[in-house]
């Protein structure tokens, strides 16, 4: 009985969470502080009701930002550039939005839109790097992010900044252009029913298409896809350019949000590319599974600014259990050989 | 030549040192057929703790001891994870990274009361070489440096002349080579990706300490700011040739230091920042190019015998 129930393929993912967050628990007791008190904070900052509308728009990013590193997980690459692309999107559409002077109707779906080619287009060109030229798709991406991030950086602080501002920032968009809020909550917005729309075209095409077979068949042995015909560079093409276009439409929602402008930094420092690719690695990749697995990091991030008010434990905590998670998570092959071995002896 | 051209090839060396001890770590891991790209996370906590063992002691090369130390009991995680129980290291190394990026923002936070950099008042830095500076062009190149500039150097050679001409290189390049022929012949394969990806763990801290306590003599949050991924583009670049790290981490050091000086007569520091990847990236696909069609050329005869 017993055995049965740790060979739940539940068991790893949620061992490794419990065992992330005692050692994250040892780590505060070390810094001389209180976890439980620390715990505490991180659970009534993001779940508090008057709070629920920006945790609710935040694990909407996150899971945006789990689809960007899951897609490429299903044939077995990794795209570590989700911050280049997430700026890139983000940069577009505002550039869409403010500087074309479209009705409202016209400028915010055109602003989405252009951020999705733009940072799916960027995305895309690892493909090639890594088919052609045999430079590493995790390679390219990192190299490529933070050119991203420079451009952007320098159209906000140059030739887009709000004059007048000491900050690097945009001017606030033009009333028209703002993304229609769902009622009258602040954070969430119709972005986060676009972003589960996306989540649930990636389960159909992952579970019930060609395509997503295909998928799957490469990341579970690309030899053998090889060898069925199927072809690993389009592959890599279509899953970097679908991956890029995720993460654009996120950087699009984000900006078109409160507080509607395109503040240098805000789009990389909540960390939502890492905690969305922790969320991806937790899901083994499995697109039902992002949706719950992004609902931890949530938590962590939103409760993190919490935690630190309140218990004094600063909020790179987070970092550090996503960290430990991701550890945890690569070394439960350990475990998977143990229990082979049980197997045997049974 | 004047001074201005000389101190600007000093600069190139201290940009590039701690990429050249990093893309040593990464080659010699490669060389075993570990693909290290944990170098970034490493790097970052040896530059941590660096800071704080010199702070703590007092003494620079206590910090260096402690760097090199706890950075290589730090890559004890992706050597028995990857090597002994065959975990992803690609997964092993995410994680790691995350984690010494959230550690040291966290201990910075709690040991020191700061967030985003540590500079303290007195912090000692590794001593420079002024006993060079009467020699023209080494005293102009050397003279201003941290005594880990040429150990690099040297590090380097030693390495090279290791893998080409001890029993021991031979043995490590069998292992990344064909690990099972190198399992028949009675080496422990995984015992010697463990140690190489430890020894590379110290190298990283050594990377990390020239650049909190050489370079400059503080710390910031993600200070290394992706210079270990540019020293896994280096490893990839030359294809494991050790004795070529040093011309590709100088071409990237170049980068950084032309970089300086653009900013300097009023280029925007977002777009000279970004020139090091951009660089890194157009001289990987120039580098394929060229080795393909160099390889197709030599291929072409040989199919016209057949």
């Amino acid at each position: 009985m017993i055995a049965r129930l740790t060979r739940h393929p539940a068991v790893v993912p949620i061992g490794a969470v419990v065992l992330a967050i005692l050692i994250g628990a040892v780590i505060i007791l070390l810094a001389g502080l209180n976890p439980i008190d620390a715990y505490a904070a991180v659970l009534q900052g993001s779940l508090d009701p008057r709070n629920l509308d920006y945790t609710f728009a935040v694990w909407g990013f996150i899971c945006g930002m789990g689809l960007v590193a899951a897609i490429p997980l299903r044939m077995g690459e990794f795209n570590l550039g989700g911050n280049g692309q997430l700026v890139l999107g983000g940069i577009t559409a505002y550039v869409v939005a403010s500087q074309l002077g479209l009705p409202g109707i016209v400028a915010v779906p055109l602003a989405l839109i252009a951020a999705m080619i733009v940072s799916g287009g960027f995305a895309a060109v690892s493909a090639p790097l890594a088919t052609r030229f045999g430079i590493p798709i995790i390679i390219s991406t990192l190299l490529l992010s933070p050119v991203a991030v420079a451009v952007a950086s320098y159209l906000v602080r140059f030739p887009l900044a709000e004059k007048g501002s000491g900050n690097a920032q945009t001017p606030v968009l033009p009333e028209d252009a703002h993304i229609w809020s769902l009622g009258d909550l602040r954070y969430t917005s119709v972005g986060l029913l676009l972003i589960i729309a996306v989540m649930v075209i990636f389960y159909v095409v992952d579970s019930r298409s060609a395509v997503g077979f295909e998928l799957r068949v490469t990341g579970a042995n690309r030899r053998f896809g090889e060898y069925a015909g199927l072809k690993p560079g389009r592959l890599a093409l279509g899953a970097m350019g679908s991956a890029g276009a995720v993460a654009g439409l996120v950087g699009a929602i984000i900006v078109l949000s409160s507080p509607y402008r395109f503040i240098d930094g805000a789009l990389i420092s909540p960390g939502y590319t890492f905690a969305g690719l922790a969320a991806a690695l937790l899901a083994g990749g499995r697109p039902a599974l992002v949706p719950v697995t992004a609902i931890l990091f949530t938590i962590l991030q939103v409760g993190g600014a919490s935690m630190e008010r309140t218990a004094e434990v600063p909020r790179q905590l987070s970092d550090v259990l996503q960290g430990v998670v991701i550890v945890i998570l690569a070394l439960r092959v350990v475990l998977d050989a143990r229990r082979a071995g049980a197997g045997k002896d049974s | 030549m004047s001074i201005f051209e000389w101190s600007f090839v000093a600069a190139v060396l201290t940009s590039a040192t701690p990429i050249l001890f990093a893309a040593l770590a990464g080659a010699l891991c490669a060389q075993a057929g570990v693909f290290n790209i944990a170098l970034e996370g490493q790097m970052l906590w040896g530059a941590f703790a660096a800071v704080a063992g010199s702070y703590y002691t007092g003494n620079a090369w206590a910090g260096v001891l402690i760097a090199v130390l706890s950075t290589a009991l730090y890559s004890v995680i992706l050597a028995v994870g990857a090597a002994r129980w065959k975990a992803d290291p690609i997964i092993i190394a995410i994680g790691t990274n995350l984690l010494s990026l959230g550690l040291t923002g966290f201990l910075l936070r709690v040991l020191f009361d700061t967030s985003g950099s540590f500079a303290p008042q007195g912090l000692a830095g590794i001593g420079t070489m002024p006993f060079l500076a009467g020699i023209p062009v080494i005293g102009d190149v050397f003279a201003g440096q941290s005594v880990l500039v040429p150990l690099a150097f040297v590090l380097i050679v030693a390495a090279g002349l290791w893998l080409r001409l001890t029993p021991g290189g031979l043995r490590l390049r069998g292992v990344g080579e064909h690990p099972d022929a190198a399992a028949t012949l009675g080496i422990g394969v995984a015992r010697y990706q463990t140690w190489v990806t430890i020894l590379g763990g110290g190298l990283c801290g050594l990377a990390g300490a020239q650049l909190s306590l050489g370079n400059v003599t503080l710390f910031t949050e993600n200070m290394t700011a992706g210079r270990g991924w540019i020293a896994v583009a280096a490893v990839i670049l030359v294809a494991n040739k050790a004795f070529w790290l040093p011309v590709a981490c100088l071409g990237f050091g170049a980068a950084e230091a032309l970089g300086f000086r653009l900013q300097g007569i009023g280029a925007p520091q977002q777009l000279t920042d970004a020139a090091p990847y951009a660089i890194t990236l157009v001289v990987l696909v120039i580098m394929r190019i060229v080795v393909t069609r160099r390889r197709a050329n030599t291929l072409v005869p040989k199919e016209t015998q057949a």
